[in-house]
This record gives structure tokens, sequence and C-alpha cells, in this order.
């Protein structure tokens, strides 16, 4: 297969990600849409990779699992406080500070 | 496994390819599903899903270790840890279908054809050409070759890395922490809280019926009326406990009575 499918398959699972994180109001489904954003942004870098025949490729994708992790954990620790204060994990509940 | 996806002889072409497509295909379509789906726990499923299929493609790329690190990080720990905030905020929580936002979904599906065309349109103009024949840093030196380059030209990255790991395991400890605005009750206070509630003894256990023994059977009492306090609080509004009403009238309570070799009791039985 080219690196072109794989490519291609990225940006459509990037796509459907960001639809996810437009459409849906919850927080926690929100958060997992940006997750198949980061998986589909991997995807591309393992693509360019093997494209290239280097390894770098490879290397930033194992960063971005790495900031991805780290990302989850304090995005989730505010999710739950956040569920704590208002009682719901729906974005539109977290409207304090809008005007 | 990875040799095999990773090598490029001709009948090994074939198999990558239709490989490939049924990825692509699961893949999408769970990601579809993702964003249909209304439950936060089937969404965290169906993201499961397209991670295991990400990860059979880096191994057919020539990056095992992604591929591993993709399941045990991913699939393995991040996607068990939104589980587990899952459980802990409401399994339940359904997404409402409400728009709060007037239009904001056409919008959303406008945005999203315009980004998809814009990228499509930059990923045909660039020059994508095919894939190099696999070398050894797709194969067995793949991991060997990630340490050298991580430790060499991306070392300060990686410092960085830790860092912010560590930044991030604070900061969850800091935002998760709760502080006490009450002092703990003593244990004469919780005995005298129990003596006021005038319900001294614990909570009845769930029911023990004869064809049924699940925590979602209210317990019968000696009059043969059912006990609330059995059952878990969190059941009822998710409507999966049996109450009796909601039982076929007669039969269920029949054959559970035939079985314990009794009398079929009166459906009213509340008032006996």
């Amino acid at each position: 297969m080219s690196p072109v499918h794989y490519v291609s398959l990225s940006v459509i699972l990037f796509v459907i990600g960001a639809v996810g994180v437009l459409v849906r109001r919850n927080a926690i489904v929100i958060f997992m849409c940006i997750e198949l954003m980061l998986n589909a942004c991997n995807l591309a870098f393992v693509a360019f990779a093997r494209m290239q025949g280097n390894l770098d490729g490879q290397v930033i994708a194992f960063f971005v699992m790495v900031v991805a992790a780290a990302e989850v954990v304090v995005g989730l620790a505010i999710l739950m406080a956040i569920y704590r204060a208002r009682r719901s994990a729906s974005v539109d509940d977290a409207n304090l500070l809008k005007y | 496994m990875t040799h095999v996806l990773a090598s490029g002889t001709n009948t090994d072409e074939v198999a990558r390819e239709s490989i490939f497509w049924i990825l692509c295909v699961a893949s999408i379509g769970a990601a579809l599903a993702m964003i249909l789906v209304r439950r936060a726990v089937h969404c965290a499923l169906m993201l499961a899903v397209v991670m295991l299929c990400l990860a059979t493609m880096y191994a057919m790329q020539g990056a095992p270790f992604l591929a591993f690190v993709q399941i045990i990080v991913y699939t393995g720990a991040v996607l068990m840890l939104f589980l587990f905030v899952i459980m802990l905020i409401g399994i339940s929580s359904a997404d409402s279908v409400v728009e709060t936002i007037k239009g904001q979904r056409m919008a959303a599906g406008l945005v999203a054809i315009g980004f998809f065309v814009i990228l499509i349109l930059g990923v045909g103009h660039a020059a994508l050409g095919p894939a190099p024949p696999a070398t050894a840093a797709n194969g067995t030196n793949n991991l060997s070759g990630l340490a050298t380059l991580i430790f060499t030209t991306y070392v300060f990255p990686f410092e960085v890395t830790g860092a912010l790991l560590i930044t991030a395991a604070l900061g969850a400890m800091v935002l998760a922490h709760r502080e006490r605005t009450t002092p703990r009750p003593t244990q004469r206070q919780l005995a005298a809280r129990r003596l006021e509630s005038g319900h001294m003894a614990p909570d009845p256990s769930p029911g023990v019926y004869a064809l049924h023994d699940a925590a979602d059977r209210p317990a019968l009492l000696p009059d043969g009326t059912t006990s609330d306090l059995s059952v878990s609080t969190v059941l009822a509004p998710r409507g999966v406990t049996q109450e009796p009403p909601s039982v076929p009238a007669g039969k269920e309570q029949d054959a559970i009575a035939a079985e314990s070799g009794r009398e079929p009791a009166p459906s009213g039985r509340a008032d006996a």
C-alpha cells in the first residue's frame, strides 16, 4: 500500500474526530474525539516515516503518544473536578464564566 | 507478525492490501459509530476498535515498536483511564440530542466538509511517492534505531517529556484532590446518627429468588412485599430493577412458587 492511502485514511479519521468535537456535548466524548484526532496524526507520521525511509516520524509519533497520555491525565482530572462541582459532564453546564 | 507484514514479496502485497482495506473499513466505521452512539461507554469501546486497527497498521508500516506502544499505552492505559472516569461520573450519562446552539450540527457538517476537501487537496498535491522497500529499520532494528534517535538527536525533547509527565502527574493529583470542608465524623457521632435514623441494622441484601439471584432483584420480605432498601439506588433510575409490577403478572411468580413448592402469592401483596 502506498503512503497516500494511509495519509488519506488519517485525514478521514481526523475529520471524523473534528466533527465529534464540534457536535457532541458530553465532555468525555469530546475528549475521546480529540484522542481520535491525535491517533490520526500519528498514522500520518508513521506513513511519512515509511515514505522517507527513516525513523524520525516514528519518534515524533512516540512523542505525540507521550503528550497525549499526559493530556488525558490532566484533562480527566479537570473533568472530575467539574463533575464534582456541577454534577454533570455536559459542556453546556460549565457556564459560570459565560458572559 | 511484523516481519511477515513488513517484508516485500508479491504474495505479501496482496495480503497487505486486503488487510489494509479491512482495517480501513473497520476503523472508519468505528470512528463514525463513535460520534453517533449516545452513550459514553459505547464511544470508548468504539475508540478501542479504532486504536487496535491503527496499531495493526503501524505494524504493517514497519513500526512494530509503535504498534505495541499503541496497544499497551493507548488501548491499555489511556482507554482504561477513560473507562474509569466514565464509571465514576455515571455510566448511564447519555448525551442529550437537543441542539443547544441553533444550526450547530449543520455548521459543523459544513466546516467538516470544507476541512476535508482542503486536507484531501493538500494530500493530493503533495508529492507522496511510493514507499521504498522495507529496511532493517522497519524490522529487527526498529527498536534500536528508535532508541538511538531518542537518545541522540531527540534527547532534549525526551528530557522535556519527563518534566511534562511529572507536571501532569502533579497536576492531576492537585485537581483530583478534595479538601475536607467538614471535620470527619467520629465513631460516636456515626453511632448517634444511626440511632436517630431509626434504621439500625444494615440494609438487606438483594433478592434471592428461586429463579434469580442477582443484584437487581429486590429482596422479598416475610410478608411477600419487596424491600426497596435491598437494591442499589442507582439501579432504579436506569429501570433495570425487577420490580413486581414489571414482572409479567403471575407467570414468573407462579414459576418461582412452583419451584420453591409453595402457593403462588396473590399479586396485591403490598397491603397484606
